[in-house]
C-alpha cells in the first residue's frame, strides 16, 4: 500500500498541468506505469508497474547469467554443460527481447493515451477501462499458446542451430565431457578450403541443385502433359482415369519408396530380373553406381510427384473458357500455338507459387534419398554418398559421424538458400495481399 | 463410321479417322501410365500375400496367396505391430486435437482482429512455413536429448504440433477470411462476447476446414518417417512408419513380406481417404498457399 501512495502523489500534483504533454508521459514511463498514472489511469499504472517489477525481480538473474553463459559457454569441463549454457543463453535472449518490446509498448501506450487526453478524451470508469483493455488484449490471448509453441519448438531450435554452427561441437569435443568454444567462421572456412570437405560440399551442392531442378521440372512436365491429355473432350471414363492418375499421391510416400527400392535392387529386383534381363540381356547397377542411382531416384520422384501437379492442372484446365480456343480456331491456330498461348499461360498464372513450393519441397526431400539407399553408394574421396543431397548429408553428419557443428553450418547454408527462395515467394504472395485479402 | 453420309468428302472421312487415331493414342499412353502406376502397388500387395522366405522368387499368382503375414503381425508374440499402432494412434489423436484447437485460435485472431504486430506476425508465419522443422534436426536432436524427451512420444508430439502451426494457421485463416464479417458484427451488436462469437458462430461455420486440418494432422504421423527416425530409439516406442522401415532395414529379404502386409494395412485406408477428399484437399491447399 505504501508503494501505491508513492505513485499516486506525483499524478495528483500533475493534474494541475494545463497542457497534458505526451512527451512527459513517455518520459515518466521510463519507470513503467508512471506515465499511465500521469494519464489519470491509476489502476492501470499500478498494474503495469507491478507486472514489470515482478518480471524484473524474477527473471533478471536468469537473463544476466544466461547471457554471460552464452559468452563463456562454461568454465569447468564435466561440471558445466556447454549445451545447457547455449540453450539458457538463447532463452535469456528471447526473454530480454520480450521484455524490451513490452517496455516499448508501455512507452508508446503512455504517449498515445496522453495524446488522446490532450485532444479532449477522458478515460472512462474502471469497468469500462477494463473492458477496453480486454478487447485489445484478446487477440494476443488467442495467438498466445500457438506463439509460445512456435518459439520453443521452431524458433529455439533454429537459433540453437545457428549458434551451434559457430562452435566446435563434434565427436571428439562433446559436452558434458568437454567445453565448447566459439570458433567464429572456422566451420565455414574449413568447408570451403579443406580439400576433402570442399570437394564433398561442391559435389553434394551441385547434385542437390541438379536434382531439385530436374526432378521437379520433369514431374511438372509429366503432370501438365497428362492433364492436357485427359482434358480432351473425346475421352470416356474420365473419373476413373483421374482417380488412377492420382493414386501415387494418395499412397503414403515412405511405403512406395521402400517398394521401389526393392524393385530396383541390383540382384533380385524385378526391374533387373523381369525387364532388363529378358529384354536387353543386361542388368543395371541401380544401387551401386552413382549415375544409375540418380536416374532411378529421379524416376521415382517423378512417379511420386506428378499426381499432385496433375490434379492442380486438371482443375485449372476445366476452368478455362472454351471461347479462347474457339477464337484461336477461327484464326487457324495450330495445336501447339493454342497450348503455348492459351493453356500454358493460364496454368502458370493460376499455379505459379504452388509450383515454386514443389521446388523447395524437393530441395529438402530427405525421404526419397534416405529410403532409397540411404544416400549411397559411397564415393571415394568424399564423406557423403553419391545421391546425398544437403539435407541427407546433414543427417548422416549428425547421426553417424557426430559432426554436430559442421552439420549445423551446412544447415545454415541450406537455410540461406531456402530463405532466398522464400523471398521470391514472399514477394509474390505480398502482391496477392495487396489485392485485398490481407 | 456407319452413320457417315456416303457423299461426305474424302477430307471429312480422314479427319474423323484422324480423330479416332488420336483418341487411340491417348488411350494407349494412359494405358502405359496405368501399368507404371499399378505395377509397384500390385507387386507390393502380392508380396504381402506371400509367405515364401525368398521373396524375389515370390509368386504373383493369387492361387498361392495366403493371409499368413497379416496373422503374424497381429498375433505373433514377437510382433510389435499392435504396439506401434497404439503409439501412432496416441500421437495422432493428441497432435490432431491440440493442433486444431491452437490453430483455430491463431487463425481467428489473424482473420478478425486488427492488432499491433499482426502484419509482422503474418510475415513471420509465412517465413517459418518455408523452413521445414527437419532443417533444425541437429538442434532438435541435441535439445530433446538435453530435456530427456529423446526416445519419447511426447517429444515427437511437440515437434509435430509446433512445426505444423504456421501452415495450418494459414489454411484456416484463409477459410475464416471467406466467412462474411457481418455475421460476427451483428452478434457483437447483440452483446455477444469474444469467446461466444468464436465458439458459437465462427467455429460451427468453419467445420469443413477444421475437419480437414484435424484429419490431415491425424494422418501425418501414420505417414511420416523422418521425425520418428530422429526422435525415437527403442522398438517399443516406434510409430508404424518407423517400425515397418525397420522390418525392411534389418533383414531385407526375410521381412519384406511382413513390411508389405503392414504397409497395405496403412496404405489402403489412407489412400481411400485421400481419394475421397482429393478435390477438397488439393483446392484447399491451393487456396491456403496462394491467399497467404
Amino acid at each position: 500500500m505504501a508503494d501505491n501512495d508513492n505513485q499516486i502523489k506525483p499524478s495528483q500534483t500533475r493534474t494541475e498541468d494545463l497542457n497534458h504533454s505526451p512527451k512527459k508521459a513517455m518520459l515518466l514511463s521510463i519507470i513503467p506505469g508512471m506515465g499511465q498514472i500521469y494519464n489519470k489511469r491509476k489502476l492501470k499504472g499500478i498494474a503495469i508497474f507491478i507486472i514489470f517489477a515482478a518480471f524484473a525481480v524474477v527473471s533478471i538473474e536468469f537473463v544476466v547469467s544466461g547471457l554471460q553463459g552464452l559468452v563463456t559457454l562454461g568454465n569447468e569441463p564435466r561440471v558445466d554443460d556447454s549445451r545447457v549454457f547455449l540453450v539458457e543463453g538463447i532463452l535469456a535472449m528471447i526473454f530480454a527481447i520480450f521484455y524490451a518490446s513490452l517496455y516499448w509498448i508501455n512507452l508508446q501506450d503512455a504517449k498515445n493515451e496522453a495524446q488522446k487526453i490532450r485532444d479532449g478524451w477522458t478515460p472512462g470508469g474502471v469497468i469500462e477501462n477494463f473492458k477496453n483493455s480486454w478487447d485489445t488484449a484478446f487477440p494476443y490471448v488467442l495467438i498466445g499458446p500457438g506463439f509460445l509453441l512456435l518459439i520453443f519448438v521452431v524458433i529455439l531450435p533454429l537459433l540453437f542451430m545457428g549458434f551451434l554452427a559457430f562452435t566446435n561441437y563434434n565427436l571428439y569435443n562433446a559436452p558434458p565431457r568437454n567445453l565448447l568454444q566459439w570458433v567464429g567462421f572456422d566451420n565455414f572456412t574449413r568447408l570451403l578450403t579443406l580439400a576433402e570437405w570442399r570437394q564433398t560440399f561442391i559435389s553434394v551442392l551441385s547434385w542437390t541443385l541438379t536434382w531439385t531442378f530436374v526432378a521437379t521440372t520433369l514431374q511438372i512436365a509429366l503432370g501438365m502433359f497428362l492433364a492436357v491429355l485427359t482434358n480432351d473432350k473425346r475421352l470416356k471414363g474420365k473419373k476413373l482415369i483421374r482417380t488412377v492418375l492420382i493414386l501415387p499421391w494418395a499412397v503414403p510416400g515412405f511405403v512406395t519408396i521402400i517398394i521401389f527400392s526393392a524393385l530396383f535392387n541390383d540382384n533380385f529386383g524385378a526391374i533387373n530380373l523381369d525387364i532388363m534381363q529378358p529384354l536387353f540381356n543386361t542388368t543395371i547397377p541401380w544401387m551401386t553406381n552413382v549415375m544409375w542411382s540418380r536416374i532411378a531416384i529421379i524416376a521415382i520422384q517423378v512417379w511420386l510427384g506428378f499426381p499432385y501437379v496433375y490434379a492442380l492442372f486438371s482443375g485449372v484446365l476445366q476452368g478455362i473458357s472454351d471461347d479462347w480456343y474457339e477464337a484461336a480456331d477461327m484464326d487457324g491456330a495450330s495445336r501447339w500455338q493454342k497450348f503455348r498461348n492459351i493453356t500454358f499461360p493460364h496454368l502458370m498464372f493460376a499455379t505459379g507459387p504452388l509450383l515454386l513450393t514443389q521446388y523447395t519441397f524437393n530441395f529438402n526431400n530427405f525421404n526419397i534419398i534416405y529410403l532409397f539407399n540411404e544416400g549411397g553408394p559411397a564415393v571415394r574421396g568424399q564423406n557423403a554418398g553419391g545421391t546425398d543431397i544437403l539435407i541427407s548429408w546433414v543427417f548422416s553428419l549428425t547421426f553417424t559421424n557426430s559432426q554436430f557443428s559442421m552439420a549445423a553450418a551446412i544447415s545454415l547454408i541450406l537455410g540461406v538458400i531456402v530463405a532466398t527462395f522464400a523471398f521470391f515467394q514472399f514477394r509474390r504472395s505480398r502482391s496477392f495481399k495487396e489485392e485485398g485479402t490481407m | 463410321m456407319t452413320d457417315t453420309p456416303k457423299k461426305k468428302s474424302k477430307k471429312q472421312m480422314t479427319r474423323k479417322q484422324r480423330s479416332r487415331f488420336e483418341v487411340g493414342v491417348i488411350y494407349f499412353i494412359l494405358a502405359i501410365m496405368f501399368i507404371i502406376i499399378a505395377y509397384p502397388l500390385f507387386w507390393a500387395f502380392a508380396m504381402s500375400m506371400n509367405t515364401t522366405s525368398n521373396l524375389y522368387s515370390a509368386s504373383l499368382n493369387p492361387a498361392d496367396w495366403s493371409f499368413d503375414n497379416f496373422v503374424w503381425l497381429f498375433t505373433h508374440p514377437r510382433s510389435n505391430y499392435l504396439i506401434w499402432y497404439r503409439n501412432t494412434l496416441f500421437v495422432s489423436v493428441v497432435v490432431s486435437s491440440v493442433t486444431t484447437l491452437t490453430v483455430s485460435f491463431v487463425a481467428y485472431a489473424f482473420s478478425r482482429y486488427r492488432f499491433k504486430g499482426r502484419k509482422n506476425g503474418l510475415y513471420a508465419f509465412l517465413l517459418l512455413q518455408m523452413f521445414p522443422v527437419l532443417m533444425a534436426m541437429v538442434a532438435l536432436f541435441i535439445l530433446l536429448n538435453l530435456v530427456g524427451l529423446l526416445d519419447n512420444l511426447w517429444g515427437l508430439i511437440l515437434i509435430y504440433i509446433g512445426g505444423g502451426i504456421p501452415m495450418n494457421a494459414f489454411l484456416v485463416k484463409g477459410y475464416f477470411d471467406t466467412l462474411p464479417r457481418s455475421l460476427d458484427e451483428s452478434a457483437k451488436m447483440d452483446g455477444a462476447g469474444h469467446f461466444r462469437i468464436f465458439f458459437q458462430i465462427l467455429l460451427p461455420l468453419a467445420k469443413p476446414i477444421l475437419s480437414v486440418v484435424a484429419l490431415f494432422n491425424f494422418m501425418a504421423p501414420f505417414m511420416d518417417f523422418i521425425l520418428p527416425r530422429i526422435v525415437l530409439r527403442s522398438p517399443e516406442n516406434f510409430t508404424l512408419a518407423l517400425g515397418l522401415y525397420n522390418f525392411v532395414n534389418a533383414q531385407f529379404s526375410n521381412n519384406f513380406s511382413r513390411f508389405a502386409a503392414g504397409a497395405v494395412l496403412i496404405a489402403v485406408p489412407i489412400a481411400t481417404v485421400y481419394l475421397i477428399l482429393q478435390k477438397y484437399l488439393i483446392s484447399g491447399l491451393a487456396s491456403g498457399a496462394t491467399k497467404g
